[in-house]
């Protein structure tokens, strides 16, 4: 076991704790760098894959898990990222900043939204935003002038800089890139006061507010920060795809999304990469899994969704902490053995809260 | 012009007038304290006073400000905080968080700058973090720094709440039940504490309390309530004597 002897308050800020952090974190990151020497392109393709469902992840674990709002509607905000980043890319504007307006429609529409289901909280507010979604799916179906409807829209070919991006290889580093930017500005939101308004918010709504933490502020801000960075994977997520058409982005991904938060750990960024991990992977195994099984199952409308959602209800049944949880016990098993019990990590009872005022 | 000036006011929920054209006024220094027999209006008050309920009637004015019709985010920056009966923690963070967050008041980046973690930034969270310490120092916290509240007893729980209402450096502090729940011991040290609050860093303090040794001990004057009117004002002894009071909890003959 690991005891860190501080000296500093700057260690409770810097990002990379000690050099255990500093050690692994390197050698992950040369590991994925390394990886388009060792994989093939279709396991290529899959992990880059992988991490645009990540960097989705992120922007939806800023909203469900750190500030408390439940979305189901994120593939709508996919969507915006995507399509916005087409069109632009279309009209001639460079890939970089076709890609930051990306961002910036998809967080003023997420503002917006958010803005609107101030009042909302839980299931409402999973309802409005499943509404949202729709309504985001009918209108790119609809507005065939500017999108295509089902005919579909292509994608422009990305270039960066006059060097097109066409090799699997370039499109992962430029995925690995944006992937670790996201990751530290969100978790640069997290250690300053934004972050922990947000997470007051999460936690109690009343004294948040009596600590002076403006909830109607910051539940925007957080809605549009979360569409913002989902809107960054859809414009990955449409070069991914190649050709746009409403139906890349329905419920499914919206239910996909969030189970990717709840999967890997809610309340946690690692926990993001683990979802992403066992999101990108899953059609894999489920196809495998199509071979053995007797075909009246393996072809059963409807198979993956109904997977999707049971693994959902399991996951919040029997480990509300996700993979991440899974992996703490686990380590705290072996830093403790052999005094390891399981009742340290049973969830302790909640004393009585203030009677609920509004 | 006193401190905090609470003037006729009045709150009905349905057919219940929970707090009925109450008065009062709190002078810069002093602690107050307001009790009365379970649902007299104290906890009720206190959320009129911190902007959490609006009233039907009557003012509250706070260091020359009326700050009857504002929310109790835009309250808590003039430098008023509160804590709260059953405790309303930040459950999912550790204690350094939740005071952390008490110092939301004082912060002065942007959202945008926090995404960069600009060196603005950092010396800013340098500087909540010492005044952070300071909390805990005081209130003998450092034990639990790292905890989460989840995993606390009762008793710290209820001085990280006050830890975090100080966080605010508030001029005024509202304690609800400070002490309800706590054993006697732990019950001494929250007077020693909210003594040295009032005295050492010169806090004015209205709290709510049941413990009538409390009351005595640390406040100068009490206000005595029973079904959201006041009965009584005075110091600790001539309200503890007060017919209507003694009758407000045993029962009139």
């Amino acid at each position: 076991m690991r005891f860190l002897f501080k000296t500093h308050y700057n260690q409770d800020i810097d990002h990379l704790k000690h050099g255990g952090d500093r050690f692994w974190y390197g050698l992950l990151l040369l590991l994925v760098a390394a990886a388009p020497a060792a994989l093939g392109t279709f396991y290529l393709g899959e992990l880059n894959l992988v991490m645009i469902y990540a960097i989705a992840g992120v922007g939806l674990m800023l909203l469900v898990g750190y500030t408390g709002q439940v979305s189901l509607g994120h593939a709508a905000f996919l969507a915006i990222g995507a399509y916005t980043h087409s069109l632009l890319l279309g009209a001639g504007l460079p890939f970089l900043l076709s890609l930051v307006a990306a961002v910036l429609v998809s967080a003023l529409v997420g503002a917006g939204v958010g803005w609107i289901a101030l009042r909302m909280t839980g299931i409402y507010l999973a309802i409005a935003t499943l509404a949202f979604a729709m309504l985001t799916e009918q209108t790119i179906s609809r507005a065939e002038w500017l999108t295509g409807g089902f005919r579909g829209l292509a994608v422009p070919q990305p270039s960066l800089f006059g060097m097109p991006l066409t090799e699997g290889w370039q499109r992962y580093y430029l995925t690995l890139a944006l992937l670790v930017v996201t990751l530290l500005a969100a978790l640069n939101i997290l250690r300053s006061s934004t972050g922990r308004a947000m997470v007051a918010i999460r936690d109690s709504e009343i004294s948040a507010e009596s600590v002076g933490i403006n909830l109607a502020v910051y539940k925007t801000l957080a809605f549009a920060l979360s569409a913002g960075i989902t809107g960054l994977a859809g414009a990955l997520f449409a070069h991914r795809l190649g050709y746009l058409s409403p139906d890349a982005f329905t419920f499914l991904i919206s239910l996909q999304l969030l189970l990717m938060v709840v999967v890997g750990g809610v309340g946690s960024m690692r926990g993001v990469i683990y979802g992403a991990l066992f999101i990108g992977f899953l059609p894999q195994l489920l196809a495998i899994a199509r071979d053995t099984l007797p075909p009246q199952i393996a072809q059963a409308p409807g198979l993956e969704p109904g997977i999707f959602g049971l693994i959902l209800v399991l996951v919040i049944l029997f480990e509300p902490q996700g993979i991440f949880g899974r992996w703490l016990k686990i380590k705290s098993y072996f830093q403790l053995f052999p005094l390891y019990r399981r009742a340290t990590h049973r969830r302790q009872k909640t004393y009585l809260r203030t009677e609920r005022l509004r | 012009m006193s401190y905090l000036a609470v003037t006729d006011l009045s709150i009905s929920f349905g057919g219940i007038r929970a707090v009925d054209d109450v008065s009062f006024e709190v002078e810069e220094g002093e602690v107050f304290a307001i009790i009365g027999p379970n649902g007299a209006g104290k906890t009720t008050l206190f959320n009129l006073v911190s902007g959490i309920y609006f009233p039907d009637g009557g003012s509250v004015r706070f260091a020359g400000r009326d700050i009857t019709s504002l929310p109790a985010h835009r309250i808590a920056p003039l430098g008023l905080a509160r804590t709260f009966q059953n405790i309303e923690l930040f459950e999912h963070a550790t204690v350094l968080q939740n005071l952390l967050i008490g110092r939301h008041v004082h912060r002065r980046s942007t959202a945008l700058s926090h995404l960069l973690f600009l060196p603005a930034v950092r010396r800013e969270e340098l500087e909540h973090r010492r005044r952070v310490e300071d909390v805990i120092d005081l209130l003998e916290l450092a034990h639990y720094r790292e905890q989460r509240i989840a995993n606390l007893p009762y008793g710290v729980r209820k001085v990280v709440e006050v830890g975090r209402a100080l966080c605010l450096e508030p001029k005024l502090l509202l304690l609800d039940e400070p002490t309800s729940g706590l054993n006697p011991e732990e019950s001494e040290d929250m007077g020693f504490w909210i003594e040295d609050i009032n005295r050492d860093l010169g806090v004015t303090v209205v709290m709510v309390a049941h413990d009538m040794g409390l009351v005595s001990r640390v406040a100068g004057r009490v206000l005595a309530l029973n079904e959201g009117r006041v009965i009584a004002e005075g110091s600790p002894a001539e309200v503890q004597k007060n017919p209507a009071v003694v009758d407000a909890y045993l029962g009139a003959d």
